[in-house]
């Protein structure tokens, strides 16, 4: 066990941020500083530019007042004071009530799930109310200033109830904004843009990657648009679309598959809900083939909307099937975690199949 | 804003004489001792208050201690554990399931009208008196009018307050209009109150064009941002942690006004209950939660929702300020309401008031509760104790009324009330793009694309669509 998690448990770095650098959103000077910084560090800095520019922002869940379980509020509480940073009590569906009352009275009410796991005790306050809200009142009331964090996703360890990916439930409920962050620099633009879109927002945060990825993130307040997905490496053999720490792995995938002469081009969708067609359907009408791969189970995952829509706009583009590599139809498994995930083999080999069909 | 009270005495003792009145269909036997061996268990638990409760300011009344100690040198060791000093006792005793007494009910009209004598209660003016009055009949006129129009096959759907007219108005009255309701769905008498027009709620019933929902959702889901009216929706109890967060920040923003909140005897049993008042003690939002046990979920009763003492005693499990009153009472409704508000505002708490009542209508137009409850029940809690003639008594005792007023205001509101239903029918419907827009703020590329499809399928088959919704 612990060889398997010395395997995983490497430094990932992310290189792209020069080329990322281009692709920020507002207009940053040369001399901006810049900090290496995991995720947990970044989320950290982006919550506290949120409550410094917005002095009705609040930010709550449980054990955030310490700093939280995975150190993203470090901090807040001390500098902001109890009145806006706060534990509640263990209570989704409260927590998340809470913050739409919040967030319906004009106020930012940025609300942490501790687990993603945890989080259908406050599905029907985020579908049926939040999701709603604006439009069931003809617009006379909203709670877009909602945002709700929870981490996500395999960890090497969770088991059944700390490694969910439910992100797949919430992208059927309109109304409602999914956003799915790959790396800190990316979290800390998007969870920004996220509390300052108005919009209820569900941010799954990769937890493997809080402390696993480090990358130069600017100092300064900057947002990364939502609902638009980013290239983050292109290519001409075949398209893949992934989010979150997924893409780390397709990265790799991409990266072996090149030795052996396929050219990847691999895309960030970023925001899942409303998400960026656009950008996917260019890229696999230039490429003729896609490959999706998401860690959340293949059947009624996420990739089947993308396959499908993707195969509306695209059929006669298309040399082969789209292919999913995804998690296995089962409660995500504790001893079994390395055989249930979509590993960076299994992509290449569908990468291949896929291209040699 | 000083409160003042009539003459107090021992509320107890006035409400001894009143109680042979009130037919309470709950059946449940207090007196039964539980079996333990070697025990001296003592049957002197209690909850409710026993001294006189003259009180000339907003305090708590000190309620009497939870247990009683049998031993009085253990009562005065004590130990410390997370959460604060705890006395101990060596001798094993469970808390009844059930205290001997129930809570009583606070009241201050009886059955004919007449304020009980020596009760404690806000004095209301003359002017405040028919305006209550007024809207009480108003709102019986109109949940007749709008039911009958359901019947009629004119909107799909109706729910009527009949039997909680009390509730509904003389609650509003004690409110100022910068307290946020947030209301469960049988609560339009506060809005009625707050100057939402006929119209206003023909338009909504009607979806036409004029309605603030945008027809998006089902008659009697009423929402008014200008008078401070969340939007109804249909699942149940989804507002009490959301009045917590709006209290909240009614308090963060220092404002002089309180969340008050609606739900009923069945919607106690949700998990939002639960944790709308946790959250609002924890937090010390200025939330008032205001429960209409009125006897009946669809057709649950509440012997099958709860088996506690109704909605009153889950308050102090809270932390929360509670009272038990006679939700049929314009008068105690007001004067605890009012209290209540006075508390949520300048104590910065949530309190809870649990108001009895009785559902005389059916749960809503798609239901007959003659199929679960016997008519003659219903018959009874209509004509004998019905709040809107029971306050009428009283303002006309004072000569605030007459026959002649009541005639004149239920046909002007009848009249007036077709009128609205003639108009909101006839009105225009909501153009088609009301279905894509305030999905989000602004409207994403797949809604754009799905208007753009709807539209043309609306061109080439009209037929296939009901008229009216111009694209």
């Amino acid at each position: 066990m612990a060889a398997l998690l010395g395997r995983l448990c490497r430094k990932l770095v992310f290189p792209g941020t020069t080329h990322g650098a281009k692709r920020l959103s507002t207009s940053a000077c040369e001399s901006d500083t810049v900090k290496s910084l995991n995720l947990y560090s970044a989320i950290n800095q982006a919550l506290h530019i949120a409550l410094e520019t917005d002095p009705r922002s609040y930010v709550f869940g449980e054990d955030v007042g310490f700093g939280g379980v995975f150190r993203c509020t470090t901090g807040l509480a001390e500098r902001f004071g109890k009145n806006r940073v706060f534990n509640t009590p263990l209570c989704e569906q409260g927590i998340v009530g809470f913050g739409i009352g919040l967030a319906a009275m004009g106020n930012r009410a940025i609300v942490e799930i501790q687990f993603a796991d945890y989080i259908y005790p406050a599905f029907d306050q985020i579908v049926n109310e939040a999701a709603k809200f604006r439009y069931r009142s003809g617009n006379q009331f909203n709670c877009g200033g909602l945002t709700i964090r929870a981490p996500y996703g395999a960890v090497g360890h969770g088991g059944h109830y700390h490694s969910q990916s439910p992100e797949a439930f919430f992208c059927h409920v309109p109304g409602i904004k999914v956003v799915i962050p790959r790396s800190p620099r990316e979290a800390k633009g998007l969870l920004l843009s996220c509390i300052r879109d108005p919009n209820p927002v569900v941010f799954f945060e990769p937890k493997w990657l809080y402390r696993q990825a480090v990358e130069e993130v600017p100092e300064h307040d900057y947002m990364i648009p939502l609902s638009e997905a980013e290239v983050i490496k292109e290519g001409n053999d075949i398209t893949l679309v992934g989010w979150g720490a997924q893409l780390t792995i397709m990265e790799q995938a991409c990266l072996d598959a090149e030795k052996e002469g396929i050219s990847c081009e691999l895309i960030d969708l970023k925001t899942l809900l409303p998400w960026d067609k656009e950008t996917v359907e260019a890229s696999v009408k230039k490429t003729g083939r896609l490959l999706i791969s998401h860690e959340a189970p293949v059947t009624g995952g996420f990739g089947a909307e993308i396959s499908a829509t993707i195969l509306e706009r695209c059929f006669l583009k298309l040399e082969a099937p789209v292919s999913r590599v995804c998690g296995l139809d089962t409660p995500f498994p504790l001893v079994f975690e390395p055989f249930y995930m979509p590993t960076k083999n299994k992509i290449l080999d569908a990468i291949k199949s896929t291209v040699n069909y | 804003m000083a409160i003042w009270f009539a003459r107090s005495r021992n509320i107890v003792s006035s409400l001894r004489q009143n109680l042979g009145l009130s037919k309470i269909l709950f059946k449940r036997d207090y007196s039964h001792r539980p079996v333990f061996k070697n025990s001296q268990l003592s049957s002197t638990v209690f909850l409710g208050p026993v001294k006189s409760l003259r009180h000339e300011s907003t305090a708590v009344e000190k309620q009497p201690d939870l247990v009683q100690l049998s031993d009085e040198e253990d009562a005065q060791l004590e130990l410390d554990f997370p959460g604060g000093k705890v006395g101990y006792t060596s001798e094993m005793k469970f808390i009844p399931e059930s205290s001997s007494r129930r809570i009583p009910c606070y009241r201050v009209l009886d059955e004919d009208g007449r304020i009980i004598p020596d009760s404690d209660f806000i004095p209301v003016s003359e002017k405040l008196a028919v305006r209550m009055y007024e809207q009480m009949a108003t709102l019986q006129v109109m949940d007749h009018i709008f039911y009958e129009a359901q019947r009629q096959g004119r909107i799909s759907f109706y729910l009527t307050s009949v039997g909680e007219e009390a509730i509904n108005i003389a609650s509003a009255a004690a409110l100022s209009s910068d307290d946020v309701v947030l209301p469960q769905y049988r609560e339009p008498g506060v809005l009625l109150w707050r100057g939402f027009t006929l119209e206003e709620f023909a338009n909504q019933c009607f979806g036409n064009k004029a309605d603030y929902g945008k027809g998006r959702q089902m008659p009697i889901h009423y929402g008014s941002n200008r008078h401070n009216y969340f939007t109804v929706s249909s699942p149940i109890a989804t507002q009490l942690p959301q009045a917590a967060g709006v209290g909240y920040s009614l308090k963060m923003e220092k404002k002089n006004a309180c969340a008050v909140t609606f739900i009923g005897d069945g919607g106690t049993s949700e998990g939002d209950f639960h944790a709308g008042l946790n959250f609002a003690a924890v937090m010390e939002a200025p939330v008032v939660f205001i429960c209409r046990n009125n006897g009946w979920a669809i057709s649950t009763h509440i012997s099958e929702q709860f088996r506690s003492d109704g909605i009153v005693v889950k308050g102090q499990a809270y932390g929360i300020r509670s009272i038990r009153v006679d939700g049929n009472d314009a008068l105690a409704v007001y004067s605890a309401v009012r209290s209540a508000r006075e508390m949520a505002v300048t104590e910065q708490r949530p309190v809870l008031i649990e108001a009895m009542t009785y559902r005389v209508g059916h749960h809503s137009t798609s239901d007959d509760s003659t199929k679960y409850r016997a008519a003659d029940e219903i018959q009874y809690w209509k004509m004998s104790r019905n709040p809107v003639n029971r306050f009428r008594k009283w303002v006309e005792d004072n000569g605030w009324w007459s026959e002649e007023d009541e005639s004149k205001l239920r046909s002007n509101t009848r009249k007036q009330l077709l009128q609205a239903i003639q108009a909101a029918e006839k009105w225009e419907k909501q153009p088609l793009i009301e279905l894509f827009n305030d999905v989000y703020d602004v409207k994403p590329k797949n809604l754009e694309e799905q208007e753009l499809g709807l539209k043309g399928l609306v061109e080439k088959r009209p037929q296939d669509y009901p008229p009216g919704f111009h694209v």
